[in-house]
Protein backbone atom coordinates (compact mmCIF):
# COMPACT_ATOMS: atom_id res chain seq x y z
CA UNK A 1 0.00 0.00 0.00
CA UNK A 2 2.57 2.26 0.82
CA UNK A 3 2.45 5.86 2.22
CA UNK A 4 -0.27 7.05 -0.49
CA UNK A 5 -1.43 10.05 1.91
CA UNK A 6 1.03 12.29 4.02
CA UNK A 7 0.35 12.03 7.78
CA UNK A 8 -0.50 16.34 8.44
CA UNK A 9 -1.87 16.04 4.58
CA UNK A 10 0.47 17.74 2.50
CA UNK A 11 1.52 17.12 -1.31
CA UNK A 12 4.94 15.56 -1.44
CA UNK A 13 6.64 18.52 -2.54
CA UNK A 14 5.29 21.23 -0.22
CA UNK A 15 6.44 22.56 2.40
CA UNK A 16 5.24 23.35 5.84
CA UNK A 17 3.65 26.94 6.30
CA UNK A 18 6.56 29.20 6.02
CA UNK A 19 6.87 32.75 8.79
CA UNK A 20 10.13 34.81 8.10
CA UNK A 21 11.02 38.48 9.94
CA UNK A 22 14.43 40.19 10.08
CA UNK A 23 15.55 42.25 12.72
CA UNK A 24 13.96 40.69 15.67
CA UNK A 25 16.43 41.20 17.83
CA UNK A 26 17.90 44.45 18.64
CA UNK A 27 20.95 44.51 20.10
CA UNK A 28 22.41 42.24 18.15
CA UNK A 29 24.09 43.62 14.51
CA UNK A 30 21.55 41.70 12.72
CA UNK A 31 18.95 39.06 13.47
CA UNK A 32 16.11 36.85 12.19
CA UNK A 33 13.30 34.46 12.97
CA UNK A 34 12.32 31.73 10.88
CA UNK A 35 9.55 29.49 11.65
CA UNK A 36 8.49 26.29 9.31
CA UNK A 37 5.43 24.22 10.25
CA UNK A 38 6.26 23.65 14.09
CA UNK A 39 9.95 24.26 13.81
CA UNK A 40 10.96 27.73 14.92
CA UNK A 41 14.23 29.23 15.10
CA UNK A 42 15.55 32.60 15.91
CA UNK A 43 19.63 33.93 15.15
CA UNK A 44 21.33 36.72 15.76
CA UNK A 45 24.88 37.70 14.56
CA UNK A 46 27.32 39.81 16.27
CA UNK A 47 30.43 41.27 14.89
CA UNK A 48 32.51 41.25 12.85
CA UNK A 49 34.60 42.54 15.92
CA UNK A 50 38.13 41.14 17.24
CA UNK A 51 38.40 37.33 17.78
CA UNK A 52 40.40 36.28 20.95
CA UNK A 53 41.98 34.03 21.90
CA UNK A 54 44.85 35.79 19.55
CA UNK A 55 45.97 32.13 18.06
CA UNK A 56 42.85 31.69 16.77
CA UNK A 57 42.24 34.46 14.08
CA UNK A 58 43.47 33.93 10.79
CA UNK A 59 45.36 36.97 9.12
CA UNK A 60 44.19 36.04 5.73
CA UNK A 61 40.55 35.96 6.32
CA UNK A 62 37.72 35.72 9.17
CA UNK A 63 36.10 33.66 10.73
CA UNK A 64 32.01 32.14 11.09
CA UNK A 65 31.75 31.00 14.32
CA UNK A 66 28.07 29.54 15.06
CA UNK A 67 26.51 28.17 17.69
CA UNK A 68 23.02 25.80 17.29
CA UNK A 69 21.57 25.87 20.58
CA UNK A 70 17.96 23.72 21.33
CA UNK A 71 15.93 25.53 24.28
CA UNK A 72 15.03 23.74 27.22
CA UNK A 73 11.31 23.57 26.10
CA UNK A 74 12.14 23.22 22.46
CA UNK A 75 11.32 19.20 22.69
CA UNK A 76 8.14 17.46 22.95
CA UNK A 77 7.45 17.57 26.24
CA UNK A 78 10.77 15.98 27.71
CA UNK A 79 13.62 18.80 29.25
CA UNK A 80 15.88 18.98 26.96
CA UNK A 81 19.51 19.07 28.27
CA UNK A 82 20.70 22.87 27.49
CA UNK A 83 24.52 23.68 26.32
CA UNK A 84 26.28 22.13 24.37
CA UNK A 85 26.57 18.40 23.15
CA UNK A 86 27.84 15.83 20.58
CA UNK A 87 24.46 16.83 18.32
CA UNK A 88 24.60 20.51 18.88
CA UNK A 89 28.40 20.51 18.17
CA UNK A 90 27.79 18.91 15.09
CA UNK A 91 25.13 20.93 14.20
CA UNK A 92 26.77 23.93 14.47
CA UNK A 93 29.92 22.54 12.83
CA UNK A 94 27.64 21.81 9.25
CA UNK A 95 25.79 25.39 9.46
CA UNK A 96 29.04 27.06 9.33
CA UNK A 97 30.45 24.58 6.82
CA UNK A 98 26.93 25.61 4.85
CA UNK A 99 27.19 29.27 5.24
CA UNK A 100 30.79 29.82 4.53
CA UNK A 101 29.99 29.77 0.82
CA UNK A 102 28.62 32.80 0.45
CA UNK A 103 30.14 34.65 3.05
CA UNK A 104 32.66 37.51 2.11
CA UNK A 105 35.08 36.39 5.12
CA UNK A 106 37.81 37.81 3.28
CA UNK A 107 37.04 41.54 3.98
CA UNK A 108 37.91 41.14 8.04
CA UNK A 109 41.23 39.46 8.44
CA UNK A 110 41.50 38.78 11.82
CA UNK A 111 37.96 38.73 12.93
CA UNK A 112 35.01 36.95 13.88
CA UNK A 113 31.50 36.69 12.72
CA UNK A 114 29.66 35.36 15.77
CA UNK A 115 26.09 33.78 14.95
CA UNK A 116 24.14 32.06 17.60
CA UNK A 117 20.79 29.98 16.60
CA UNK A 118 18.39 29.15 19.15
CA UNK A 119 15.82 26.85 18.57
CA UNK A 120 12.37 27.48 20.88
CA UNK A 121 10.30 24.83 19.26
CA UNK A 122 11.40 22.07 17.26
CA UNK A 123 9.48 19.28 15.09
CA UNK A 124 11.92 18.30 12.71
CA UNK A 125 13.82 19.69 10.07
CA UNK A 126 15.50 22.41 13.03
CA UNK A 127 19.38 22.46 11.49
CA UNK A 128 17.95 23.17 8.12
CA UNK A 129 15.96 26.09 10.10
CA UNK A 130 18.65 27.52 11.61
CA UNK A 131 20.59 28.08 8.43
CA UNK A 132 17.46 29.87 6.96
CA UNK A 133 17.40 32.10 9.80
CA UNK A 134 21.13 32.50 9.60
CA UNK A 135 21.39 33.22 6.55
CA UNK A 136 19.08 36.09 7.16
CA UNK A 137 20.36 37.60 10.28
CA UNK A 138 23.70 37.50 8.12
CA UNK A 139 22.31 39.69 5.48
CA UNK A 140 20.53 41.99 8.14
CA UNK A 141 23.89 42.69 9.68
CA UNK A 142 25.24 44.13 6.95
CA UNK A 143 27.94 41.37 5.86
CA UNK A 144 28.94 40.92 2.72
CA UNK A 145 27.63 37.88 1.17
CA UNK A 146 27.18 36.64 -2.32
CA UNK A 147 23.95 35.08 -1.99
CA UNK A 148 21.46 33.94 0.59
CA UNK A 149 21.22 30.24 1.61
CA UNK A 150 18.16 28.37 2.32
CA UNK A 151 18.17 24.96 4.14
CA UNK A 152 15.31 21.99 3.69
CA UNK A 153 14.63 18.54 4.13
CA UNK A 154 14.13 15.86 1.83
CA UNK A 155 13.89 12.10 1.73
CA UNK A 156 12.05 9.20 1.48
CA UNK A 157 9.56 7.97 3.86
CA UNK A 158 8.64 3.97 3.01
CA UNK A 159 8.31 4.36 -1.06
CA UNK A 160 7.23 8.06 -1.60
CA UNK A 161 9.94 10.46 -2.36
CA UNK A 162 9.09 14.16 -0.59
CA UNK A 163 10.04 17.01 0.85
CA UNK A 164 10.29 18.95 4.34
CA UNK A 165 9.84 15.73 6.69
CA UNK A 166 8.09 16.24 9.89
CA UNK A 167 8.72 14.53 13.10
CA UNK A 168 6.04 11.97 12.87
CA UNK A 169 7.40 10.86 9.49
CA UNK A 170 10.78 10.98 10.95
CA UNK A 171 9.25 8.71 13.32
CA UNK A 172 7.75 6.72 10.47
CA UNK A 173 7.76 2.47 11.18
CA UNK A 174 6.43 0.81 8.76
CA UNK A 175 8.77 1.33 5.91
CA UNK A 176 12.15 2.90 5.53
CA UNK A 177 12.80 6.19 5.76
CA UNK A 178 15.51 8.35 4.47
CA UNK A 179 16.03 12.16 5.90
CA UNK A 180 18.08 14.73 3.70
CA UNK A 181 18.87 17.48 4.93
CA UNK A 182 20.41 20.00 2.55
CA UNK A 183 21.04 23.46 1.93
CA UNK A 184 21.47 25.31 -1.19
CA UNK A 185 23.03 28.15 -2.61
CA UNK A 186 20.65 29.21 -5.78
CA UNK A 187 22.55 31.67 -7.78
CA UNK A 188 25.48 28.72 -8.41
CA UNK A 189 22.96 25.80 -7.84
CA UNK A 190 25.97 24.81 -4.93
CA UNK A 191 25.09 22.50 -2.07
CA UNK A 192 26.50 23.35 1.14
CA UNK A 193 25.10 20.70 3.37
CA UNK A 194 24.26 17.13 2.79
CA UNK A 195 23.37 15.06 5.56
CA UNK A 196 21.65 11.65 5.60
CA UNK A 197 20.03 9.62 8.03
CA UNK A 198 18.65 6.54 6.84
CA UNK A 199 18.76 4.48 3.82
CA UNK A 200 18.23 5.38 0.00
CA UNK A 201 19.13 4.12 -2.88
CA UNK A 202 21.51 6.17 -5.47
CA UNK A 203 18.74 6.57 -7.95
CA UNK A 204 16.17 8.00 -4.93
CA UNK A 205 18.98 9.84 -3.68
CA UNK A 206 19.28 11.48 -6.93
CA UNK A 207 15.74 12.26 -7.15
CA UNK A 208 15.14 13.99 -3.91
CA UNK A 209 18.22 15.89 -4.30
CA UNK A 210 16.43 17.35 -7.53
CA UNK A 211 12.96 17.79 -5.58
CA UNK A 212 14.87 20.14 -2.91
CA UNK A 213 16.33 22.14 -5.55
CA UNK A 214 12.54 22.76 -7.26
CA UNK A 215 11.03 23.65 -3.82
CA UNK A 216 14.18 25.76 -1.98
CA UNK A 217 13.59 29.00 -4.66
CA UNK A 218 9.91 28.99 -3.05
CA UNK A 219 12.00 29.24 0.76
CA UNK A 220 14.19 32.00 -0.76
CA UNK A 221 11.26 34.34 -1.84
CA UNK A 222 10.20 34.04 1.77
CA UNK A 223 13.34 35.29 3.11
CA UNK A 224 14.08 37.93 0.70
CA UNK A 225 10.90 39.52 1.07
CA UNK A 226 10.97 39.35 5.01
CA UNK A 227 14.35 40.96 4.56
CA UNK A 228 12.74 43.32 1.76
CA UNK A 229 10.20 44.34 4.74
CA UNK A 230 12.25 45.90 7.34
CA UNK A 231 13.89 48.04 5.47
CA UNK A 232 10.89 49.02 3.32
CA UNK A 233 10.39 53.06 3.06
CA UNK A 234 7.03 53.22 4.73
CA UNK A 235 4.57 55.25 2.29
CA UNK A 236 2.99 56.97 5.62
CA UNK A 237 5.98 58.74 7.15
CA UNK B 1 28.32 34.08 -30.87
CA UNK B 2 24.99 35.22 -29.76
CA UNK B 3 24.06 39.20 -29.31
CA UNK B 4 22.73 39.73 -25.68
CA UNK B 5 20.04 42.29 -24.54
CA UNK B 6 20.80 44.20 -21.64
CA UNK B 7 18.33 45.18 -19.08
CA UNK B 8 18.15 46.70 -15.66
CA UNK B 9 15.94 44.31 -13.26
CA UNK B 10 15.61 47.02 -10.24
CA UNK B 11 15.24 50.80 -9.99
CA UNK B 12 16.73 53.79 -8.06
CA UNK B 13 16.65 53.50 -4.45
CA UNK B 14 14.80 49.61 -4.91
CA UNK B 15 16.23 47.53 -1.69
CA UNK B 16 18.20 44.60 -2.73
CA UNK B 17 19.22 41.72 -0.98
CA UNK B 18 22.50 39.23 -1.38
CA UNK B 19 21.66 37.55 -4.35
CA UNK B 20 19.18 39.61 -5.92
CA UNK B 21 19.47 39.75 -9.37
CA UNK B 22 20.25 43.51 -10.63
CA UNK B 23 20.76 43.80 -14.52
CA UNK B 24 21.59 41.30 -17.22
CA UNK B 25 24.05 41.67 -20.18
CA UNK B 26 27.18 43.31 -20.55
CA UNK B 27 25.94 47.11 -20.89
CA UNK B 28 25.71 47.50 -17.43
CA UNK B 29 28.99 47.96 -15.22
CA UNK B 30 29.23 46.15 -11.30
CA UNK B 31 29.43 49.24 -8.42
CA UNK B 32 30.24 48.72 -5.05
CA UNK B 33 28.60 45.77 -3.38
CA UNK B 34 27.95 44.44 -6.72
CA UNK B 35 29.53 41.43 -8.54
CA UNK B 36 29.21 39.90 -12.28
CA UNK B 37 27.96 36.41 -12.54
CA UNK B 38 27.88 35.27 -16.42
CA UNK B 39 25.67 37.33 -17.86
CA UNK B 40 23.80 39.03 -14.43
CA UNK B 41 25.02 41.52 -12.50
CA UNK B 42 23.95 40.47 -8.60
CA UNK B 43 24.37 42.18 -5.25
CA UNK B 44 26.76 41.09 -2.57
CA UNK B 45 24.95 43.41 0.31
CA UNK B 46 22.15 44.18 1.87
CA UNK B 47 21.30 48.21 0.84
CA UNK B 48 19.68 50.75 -1.48
CA UNK B 49 20.41 50.95 -5.29
CA UNK B 50 22.24 53.88 -6.85
CA UNK B 51 22.72 53.58 -10.56
CA UNK B 52 25.11 56.49 -11.99
CA UNK B 53 25.21 56.31 -15.76
CA UNK B 54 26.40 52.47 -16.47
CA UNK B 55 27.67 51.49 -13.40
CA UNK B 56 24.88 50.03 -10.51
CA UNK B 57 26.19 50.08 -6.84
CA UNK B 58 24.74 49.10 -3.59
CA UNK B 59 24.51 51.42 -0.74
CA UNK B 60 24.75 49.60 2.60
CA UNK B 61 21.69 50.03 5.12
CA UNK B 62 23.28 48.05 8.17
CA UNK B 63 26.75 46.81 9.30
CA UNK B 64 29.29 47.65 11.53
CA UNK B 65 31.78 50.78 10.86
CA UNK B 66 34.52 50.41 8.11
CA UNK B 67 37.65 52.11 8.60
CA UNK B 68 38.77 55.29 6.41
CA UNK B 69 41.75 57.16 6.18
CA UNK B 70 40.67 61.04 7.32
CA UNK B 71 37.27 59.67 9.07
CA UNK B 72 37.10 61.82 12.42
CA UNK B 73 35.87 58.84 14.67
CA UNK B 74 35.14 59.23 18.76
CA UNK B 75 36.37 56.14 20.52
CA UNK B 76 37.47 54.75 24.05
CA UNK B 77 40.70 54.07 25.62
CA UNK B 78 40.77 50.51 26.30
CA UNK B 79 44.51 49.92 27.36
CA UNK B 80 47.35 52.35 27.73
CA UNK B 81 51.08 50.88 26.87
CA UNK B 82 54.75 51.54 26.46
CA UNK B 83 54.22 53.70 23.78
CA UNK B 84 50.79 54.53 23.30
CA UNK B 85 46.72 54.08 23.65
CA UNK B 86 44.36 51.09 22.20
CA UNK B 87 41.43 52.85 21.14
CA UNK B 88 38.15 51.04 20.72
CA UNK B 89 36.27 52.09 17.98
CA UNK B 90 33.22 50.70 17.44
CA UNK B 91 34.36 48.93 13.98
CA UNK B 92 35.45 45.34 13.69
CA UNK B 93 38.95 46.28 14.84
CA UNK B 94 40.53 48.51 17.82
CA UNK B 95 43.00 51.39 16.63
CA UNK B 96 46.03 52.49 18.01
CA UNK B 97 47.17 56.09 18.57
CA UNK B 98 50.84 56.27 19.55
CA UNK B 99 52.85 59.19 21.86
CA UNK B 100 54.09 60.44 18.73
CA UNK B 101 50.54 60.77 16.87
CA UNK B 102 48.57 62.00 20.29
CA UNK B 103 51.07 65.24 21.29
CA UNK B 104 53.64 67.91 20.42
CA UNK B 105 54.23 68.83 23.73
CA UNK B 106 57.29 66.83 24.77
CA UNK B 107 56.92 63.52 26.65
CA UNK B 108 59.60 61.87 29.05
CA UNK B 109 60.51 58.70 28.79
CA UNK B 110 58.85 56.11 31.03
CA UNK B 111 55.98 59.14 31.67
CA UNK B 112 52.97 58.32 32.86
CA UNK B 113 50.72 58.11 29.72
CA UNK B 114 47.22 57.88 31.97
CA UNK B 115 48.01 61.73 32.85
CA UNK B 116 46.92 62.15 28.79
CA UNK B 117 44.57 59.64 28.49
CA UNK B 118 42.98 57.67 30.45
CA UNK B 119 41.45 54.25 30.63
CA UNK B 120 38.14 54.80 29.78
CA UNK B 121 38.39 58.01 28.27
CA UNK B 122 37.23 59.66 25.28
CA UNK B 123 38.92 60.83 22.51
CA UNK B 124 38.02 62.29 19.29
CA UNK B 125 40.65 61.28 16.70
CA UNK B 126 41.50 61.40 13.07
CA UNK B 127 42.34 57.78 10.87
CA UNK B 128 45.55 58.47 9.68
CA UNK B 129 46.35 55.35 8.02
CA UNK B 130 44.19 52.12 7.68
CA UNK B 131 46.47 48.82 6.76
CA UNK B 132 45.44 45.82 4.50
CA UNK B 133 44.86 43.61 7.79
CA UNK B 134 43.27 46.54 9.19
CA UNK B 135 45.59 47.81 11.67
CA UNK B 136 44.24 51.53 12.19
CA UNK B 137 46.79 54.15 13.46
CA UNK B 138 45.05 57.80 14.85
CA UNK B 139 46.35 60.89 15.71
CA UNK B 140 44.92 63.36 18.03
CA UNK B 141 47.32 66.22 16.69
CA UNK B 142 44.84 68.71 15.05
CA UNK B 143 42.60 71.37 16.47
CA UNK B 144 39.46 69.72 17.67
CA UNK B 145 41.11 66.27 18.71
CA UNK B 146 41.26 65.98 21.75
CA UNK B 147 39.57 63.90 24.50
CA UNK B 148 35.64 64.70 25.93
CA UNK B 149 35.21 64.95 29.61
CA UNK B 150 32.33 64.13 30.99
CA UNK B 151 28.92 64.45 28.46
CA UNK B 152 27.38 60.99 27.68
CA UNK B 153 27.67 59.13 24.59
CA UNK B 154 25.51 57.05 22.17
CA UNK B 155 25.95 55.16 19.47
CA UNK B 156 23.90 55.46 15.87
CA UNK B 157 23.71 53.14 12.87
CA UNK B 158 26.99 54.28 11.33
CA UNK B 159 25.60 54.15 7.77
CA UNK B 160 23.16 56.74 8.33
CA UNK B 161 25.77 59.52 10.28
CA UNK B 162 25.89 61.57 6.77
CA UNK B 163 22.64 61.97 7.57
CA UNK B 164 22.78 62.97 11.15
CA UNK B 165 25.32 65.66 10.40
CA UNK B 166 23.66 67.18 7.24
CA UNK B 167 24.67 68.76 4.27
CA UNK B 168 27.58 70.87 5.45
CA UNK B 169 26.72 70.16 9.20
CA UNK B 170 23.41 71.17 8.54
CA UNK B 171 21.50 68.95 10.81
CA UNK B 172 23.69 68.64 13.83
CA UNK B 173 24.12 72.46 13.82
CA UNK B 174 20.14 72.66 13.90
CA UNK B 175 20.28 70.28 17.10
CA UNK B 176 22.99 71.89 18.51
CA UNK B 177 21.29 75.33 18.67
CA UNK B 178 17.96 74.00 19.67
CA UNK B 179 19.20 72.23 22.89
CA UNK B 180 22.44 74.44 23.46
CA UNK B 181 24.14 71.08 24.02
CA UNK B 182 27.94 70.76 23.18
CA UNK B 183 27.61 67.58 20.46
CA UNK B 184 30.47 65.76 18.51
CA UNK B 185 29.74 62.86 16.10
CA UNK B 186 32.27 60.41 14.82
CA UNK B 187 32.06 58.78 11.14
CA UNK B 188 32.09 55.99 13.27
CA UNK B 189 28.49 56.25 14.33
CA UNK B 190 29.49 57.14 18.53
CA UNK B 191 28.07 60.88 19.04
CA UNK B 192 29.22 62.81 22.29
CA UNK B 193 26.93 65.05 23.94
CA UNK B 194 26.88 67.05 26.65
CA UNK B 195 23.94 69.64 28.49
CA UNK B 196 21.47 69.80 30.40
CA UNK B 197 19.64 66.43 31.02
CA UNK B 198 16.61 68.05 29.33
CA UNK B 199 18.27 69.40 26.59
CA UNK B 200 20.35 66.12 25.97
CA UNK B 201 16.99 63.64 25.72
CA UNK B 202 15.04 66.64 23.23
CA UNK B 203 18.76 65.81 21.22
CA UNK B 204 18.85 62.20 21.70
CA UNK B 205 15.87 62.03 20.61
CA UNK B 206 15.87 64.01 17.99
CA UNK B 207 19.01 61.96 16.83
CA UNK B 208 17.11 58.78 16.91
CA UNK B 209 14.39 60.41 14.56
CA UNK B 210 16.66 61.07 12.08
CA UNK B 211 18.62 57.72 12.22
CA UNK B 212 14.82 55.98 12.14
CA UNK B 213 14.08 58.17 8.54
CA UNK B 214 17.24 58.69 7.35
CA UNK B 215 15.53 58.14 3.98
CA UNK B 216 13.26 60.39 3.85
CA UNK B 217 13.94 63.55 1.76
CA UNK B 218 12.71 67.10 3.52
CA UNK B 219 14.03 65.65 6.80
CA UNK B 220 15.83 68.88 7.74
CA UNK B 221 12.39 71.13 7.95
CA UNK B 222 10.65 67.82 9.39
CA UNK B 223 13.71 67.85 12.29
CA UNK B 224 13.05 71.33 12.70
CA UNK B 225 9.81 71.57 13.40
CA UNK B 226 10.06 67.63 15.59
CA UNK B 227 12.42 69.69 17.65
CA UNK B 228 10.26 73.02 18.46
CA UNK B 229 7.44 70.56 19.11
CA UNK B 230 9.79 68.99 21.82
CA UNK B 231 11.33 72.09 23.44
CA UNK B 232 7.53 73.10 24.05
CA UNK B 233 6.73 69.53 25.53
CA UNK B 234 9.82 69.51 27.95
CA UNK B 235 9.16 73.12 28.71
CA UNK B 236 12.88 74.52 27.21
Amino acid sequence: MGYSQRLDGRKLDELRPIEAKAGVIKNADGSAFFRIGKTSAYAAVYGPRELYPKFMQDPSKGILRCNYSMMPFSGIGERVRPGPNRRAREISLVTEKALAPVVELGEFPNAVIDVFIELPQTDAGSRCAGICAASMALADAGIPMKDLVAAVSVGKVHDKILVDLDYNEEAYEDGPVADIPIALVPSTQEISLLQMDGEISKEELMQALELGRTVIPQIIEIQKKALKEKYAIKDDQ
Amino acid sequence: MTTHKSALLIKEKDVVVPGDELAQGMDYLPGQWTYRKGDYILAERLGLINIEGRAIKVIPLSGKYVPKVNDIIIGKVIDVTLNGWRIETNSAYSAFLSIKDATSEFINRGADLTKIFDLDDNVVAKIINVTSQKLIDLTTKAPGLKKMIGGRVIIVNPNKVPRVIGKQGSMISMIKDATNCKIVVGQNGIVWMEGEPKNEVVAIKAIRKIENEAHISGLTDKIKMYLEEQKKQYAL
